[in-house]
């Protein structure tokens, strides 16, 4: 396996106020691509800090990121969106999905950034939904989805676009643990059948259980590492 | 085009909310569209191809102020003159005060010199055999549900007739119309000089205003000046002028029109920017987790901007294209309304440009400050809430 996200020495300094607090501090990190990983440690470790920065969604302080090869950190606004669109899909604890668009239509939004035509974007539309087990609910609004399946939705809305890197901040932290199993299964099938690299935050144990490797964050610094 | 629906749905997110600002939005245009109807009603006043061979002569000091009849045959002798027909100001109000008619004291050949208006040869003939006839625009009688034969009765704001009484009666014995329905006798009653002049103490041969056509109109200067030149250093001097310019100096005299309506406009438009700038503030505002996850998904600063920007001009288009397409149909009632004073009703072409252009020049005034602060959108404070 090649690495795909390369961390060398990376902090992380917020400043509130007056007062500068660092969140990550000279962290090192290689995953290698088709790892599915798990991120775990108490509230303000640094976990979610960590994970947009792989994400492209915040500039370290220090240090460097590269994602496939690619400096990431050296990358501007327009640029790293450009990225983002490509290389990266979310998925967050509380789905985020639009609520005034169908799932269908949801699932299409990144595909607005690419070159695909109206067409070529809803017939890939629908085929992620139906691997994700929705094809069904296709033009059901968000509010008419349960949580579970609401979660999926932003599932097939992060790999739509067929990027290496999916990161999720606490996928199931929002739902019962029937609909929790069938994400986190859901997840595995993308890292074991589709080759997807899967960063993971996660509180849950039994979340964790279904990733290969987990690191635990304390203070903003890695201290344990553990193969699944 | 492709982000036209996303567009579409931030807009409706909030149904009621939007609805009610799109018919704000719908009103601004509308009273937009009748105004500038009313504006270009009468700035268009006088303009036509019979308007141009037409000079009207008044006195130079007033057009309250009457001249002596003797002028016509004076005014008929000047070279390029071709017919020289005269009116009266009568001012009738039928049945109560505020219906206001404008009825002008005609003589015999008065619609000689508006070709333009078409009465048939019976109703002309029933006219000139009826001193105490009077012929009506067909407006108005369809407005008061008048029949030829039907008495008349007109209270004038000025003259009194022999028993010093301000109510008159007339004989309806034809009607008055044109081709386009835009000539301003289709909302009027004529009546006969001769029978005002002889009927009314306070009219003694005197006339209000000539009308004359010539037969060359690039001498309608010349010929301006040949008139006036008839009463120069006199106790009635005159001032003769287009038929367009005597319009619009007559309605200047009543009121700016334009400045009334550029000034209803400016409030109007006013009010909806702090209304609708305050709207999409406020729908920005509870959208910034969506956008945040919009640019988390890779959209950039720029289609951020571009998205909310779309959604104020898109608000801005929608309402006033409702509101100008409205205008149409209610202002097919303004004619009626104005006693044939405004026909011009439907939105022109100029009309829906300046819409158009008002309604996306303010669409990209309201969502500029909503869009820039959509675009500095923080993604990781935005999703975290802060």
């Amino acid at each position: 396996m090649s690495t795909l996200v390369e961390i060398r020495d990376v902090s992380k300094t917020y400043e509130r106020g007056k007062q500068k607090v660092e969140v990550l501090h000279h962290v090192n990190l290689d995953i290698q691509k088709g790892d599915f990983l798990a991120l775990m440690g108490p509230s303000g470790s640094g976990k979610t800090t960590l994970l947009n920065l792989i994400g492209g969604l915040d500039s370290p302080s220090g240090g460097s990121i590269s994602v496939g090869g690619q400096r990431i950190d050296k990358l501007g606004g327009g640029a790293l969106a450009k990225w983002r669109a490509a290389n990266v899909g979310f998925i967050f604890q509380f789905y985020n999905l639009l609520p005034m668009l169908s799932a269908q239509k949801n699932v299409e939004v990144p595909l607005l950034l690419t070159a695909l035509s109206a067409a070529e974007r809803k017939r890939n539309a629908a085929i992620a939904l139906q691997l994700v087990g929705l094809a069904d609910r296709a033009s059901h609004k968000p509010t008419e989805l349960s949580g579970g399946q609401q979660q999926r939705v932003a599932i097939a809305r992060a790999f739509v676009s067929d990027p290496s890197l999916l990161v999720c901040d606490e996928p199931t932290g929002d739902l019962d643990r029937q609909s929790a199993e069938e994400v986190l299964g859901l997840l595995q099938v993308l890292n074991r059948e589709h080759g997807k690299t899967i960063i993971m935050v996660t509180h849950d144990p039994k979340a964790a259980e279904y990733a290969k490797q987990t690191l635990h964050l304390d203070k903003g610094t890695l201290v344990e590492q553990a193969a699944a | 085009m492709k982000y036209l629906h996303l567009i579409w749905a931030a807009l409706f997110r909030r149904k009621t909310r939007t609805i009610l600002t799109l018919l704000s939005i719908i009103m601004a245009f509308l009273l937009f569209g009748m105004l500038d109807a009313v504006r270009i009603s009468f700035a268009e006043a006088g303009q036509s191809a019979n308007g141009a061979e037409r000079l009207q002569t008044g006195a130079r000091l007033s057009f309250i102020q009457t001249l002596p009849k003797s002028l016509t045959e004076k005014i008929a002798a000047v070279p390029g003159v071709k017919d020289v027909a005269f009116a009266n100001w009568f001012g009738g109000a039928y049945q109560d005060p505020h219906n206001q008619v404008f009825t002008f004291a005609v003589s015999d050949n008065y619609l000689d010199v508006y070709p333009e208006v078409i009465v048939s040869a019976e109703d002309r003939k029933a006219f000139a055999d009826d001193l105490n006839g009077i012929l009506a625009g067909e407006m108005l009688i369809k407005k008061y549900g008048w029949k030829i034969g039907d008495t008349i009765p007109l209270q004038s704001q000025i003259f009194p007739n022999q028993e010093g009484s301000k109510n008159w009666s007339f004989k309806l014995v034809g009607v008055m119309s044109s081709k386009d329905g835009r000539a301003f006798q289709s909302g009027m009653i004529i009546l006969h000089w001769k029978k005002f002049d002889e009927t009314t103490p306070y009219n003694q041969g005197e006339v209000g205003w000539y009308v004359s056509r010539v037969t060359d109109v690039n001498q309608a200067d010349r010929i301006a000046r040949d008139i006036d030149a008839l009463s120069a250093n006199s106790d009635h001097e005159t001032k003769t002028q287009t038929e367009q310019a005597a319009t619009r100096n007559w309605i200047k005299q009543m009121a700016d029109i334009g400045l009334i309506v550029t000034s209803i406009m400016g409030a109007v438009f006013f009010t909806l920017v702090l209304l609708t700038g305050n709207t999409m503030m406020q729908a920005v505002r509870e959208r910034t987790n969506e956008l945040a996850v919009l640019k988390t998904m890779g959209f950039s600063n720029h289609k951020v901007l571009g998205l909310v920007l779309g959604e104020s001009v898109l608000l801005l288009l929608l309402g006033g294209a409702i509101g100008l397409a409205l205008v149409s149909v209610i202002g097919a009632a303004l004619p009626a309304m104005s006693g044939g004073m405004i026909n011009n009703t439907h939105v022109g072409i100029s009309s829906w440009v300046v819409g158009i252009a008002l309604a996306t020049g303010i669409g990209l005034l309201i969502g500029a400050l909503p869009a820039t602060r959509a675009m500095r959108i923080n993604i990781v404070d935005a999703l975290a809430g802060r």
